[in-house]
């Protein structure tokens, strides 16, 4: 008996409304941010995220308002990412209510980005978001962008020194499997999991209840992330929670 | 009024609003002003990033002596690095804590750690874990015992005086995360982000009368 594993619904955010894609296109309308963080909060999620995906200094205004919005409303971790460049804008986003800020796209053009939050911030706070994509058998590349642009660095790799640089948790999302609803990219999870010592957030693929079961027992991952079986109605957070509690994994009821 | 204590240390939004949420018809006030925060009736000190970090903008802020201040007699709630710099060391760095508590703060071993069922157990220790009540306390009031809050955090307080205890969680071996000595409660994981459970102990905060 100790800490729960973690079931985190995503929000994927542009111009102020829920959306969702397929392989990081397509943008379907998913509904309210507040709404929907309410609606999670209610059915027992241990944690939200918010992406900005069209972070842009335009938008970066809505995102604040937002994260302020959900909250004074929710009392549960949030996450927000999307756009995150500077020092300056994690304090901000932390200012706004955000308990935890994950860098990407950033943190691969300064690296040095991560040891200088996590010492101002304590590493506990910095979410090191990875977007990887398969190029040959047991072997990933990083993209940054928002999916657009390949960067050469092996995911695994990455992911070492990501957190040899200070950052305390790692956001792992599968570019493959991202919307299609065919499971997580187990051996992409299981990689990333053996060759870190921080907690691993599983993302990108879920279709089913059984795919996040599948993410913490063969994956190995601490928490997994969801989007798609939530926003319409499909499950409810607690389905999912009972059917990991069914699979013998430690949730918070 | 309620003073939440700002040095500088970012995100108090949460824990004021939290308080506000709990206690819509008192003043909450996230503050720097030492007569603000002398007038207070009860006191909260949250607190993120590192140890030495804190107390360099405790010092910075000119506030070292009204927190000390603060200790004395009203409630007060010490919240993750709230609680550990009322200690007197930690292996985070150099810098002294408050030293109001006997003992010091200690990380989780950086490898090795095993859970029951043989998987790794990751550092920083983030999420949901269950709390022991390791005895009576007004704060716990209404919570049920291993009730579940969240933690994100790499850094414990390990106290010289067992007295002191008064919430410990497993990970995968016991730690101290909640410690009380008259008026004075502190926790390591965040009420203000552990959902009901959370509110209920800041509930209980802003009633409680400073008395063990």
């Amino acid at each position: 008996m100790g800490l729960a594993k973690r079931i985190i619904p995503c929000l994927d955010v542009a111009a102020g409304r829920v959306v969702k894609g397929v392989n990081f296109v397509n943008l379907r309308d998913a509904g309210d941010p507040v709404e929907v963080a309410r609606r999670y909060d209610g059915q027992g999620a241990d944690e939200l995220a918010f992406l900005d995906i069209r972070a842009s200094v335009e938008t970066r205004g809505l995102l604040y308002d937002m994260i302020e919005a959900v909250a004074d409303q929710v009392f549960i971790p949030l996450t927000v990412g999307g756009g995150v460049n500077t020092i300056d804008d994690i304090r901000a986003l932390l200012n706004a209510g955000a308990d935890k800020v994950s860098i990407n796209t950033a943190g691969v053009m300064h690296p040095e980005l991560f040891g200088q939050a996590a010492g101002r911030y304590g590493a506990q706070c910095i979410v090191a978001a990875i977007d990887a994509k398969q190029s040959a058998p047991e072997s990933w590349e990083v993209y940054t962008h928002g999916g657009r642009n390949a960067t050469g660095i092996d995911a695994v790799d990455w992911a070492r020194e990501v957190v040899a640089r200070g950052a305390g948790e790692i956001l792992l999302t599968s570019m493959d499997r991202d919307g299609a609803r065919t499971g997580f990219d187990l051996a992409l999870t299981r990689a990333v999991v053996d060759a870190v010592d921080v907690p691993v957030i599983a993302s990108g693929g879920v279709g089913s209840l059984g795919d996040l079961v599948a993410g913490i027992r063969e994956g190995g991952a601490d928490a997994v992330l969801a989007a798609s079986i939530f926003h319409y109605g499909e499950f409810t957070v607690g389905q999912a929670k009972a059917a990991m509690a069914a699979a013998g994994i430690e949730i918070r009821s | 009024m309620i003073a939440v204590i700002d040095y500088g240390t970012g995100n108090l939004r949460s824990v004021a609003k939290a308080l506000q949420h709990v206690a819509p018809d008192q003043s909450i006030v996230v503050t720097a002003d030492p007569a603000v925060i002398r007038q207070a009736e009860r006191i909260v000190l949250p607190g993120q990033s590192a140890m030495p970090d804190c107390m360099r903008c405790l010092a910075d802020s000119g506030l070292q002596q009204v927190v000390r201040d603060a200790l004395v007699e009203r409630p007060f709630l010490g919240i993750c690095l709230g609680l550990q710099i009322l200690f007197e060391e930690s292996d985070e760095g150099p810098t002294r804590g408050l030293g109001l508590l006997p003992g010091r703060v200690v990380r989780f071993p950086e490898y090795g750690m095993v859970g029951a069922s043989g998987e790794r157990l990751k550092v920083p220790h983030m999420g949901w874990n269950r709390v022991r009540q390791v005895r009576r306390h007004p704060l716990w009031d209404g919570i049920a015992d291993e009730t579940r809050f969240y933690f994100a955090h790499s850094y414990y307080p390990d106290p010289l005086d067992s007295e002191l205890i008064a919430g410990a969680a497993d990970y995968p071996s016991p730690f101290t995360c909640a410690v009380a000595r008259a008026n004075i409660f502190a926790t390591q994981f965040h009420p203000e982000k552990s959902h009901h459970a959370g509110l209920k102990l800041l509930a209980n905060f802003v009633t409680w009368d400073g008395s063990a």
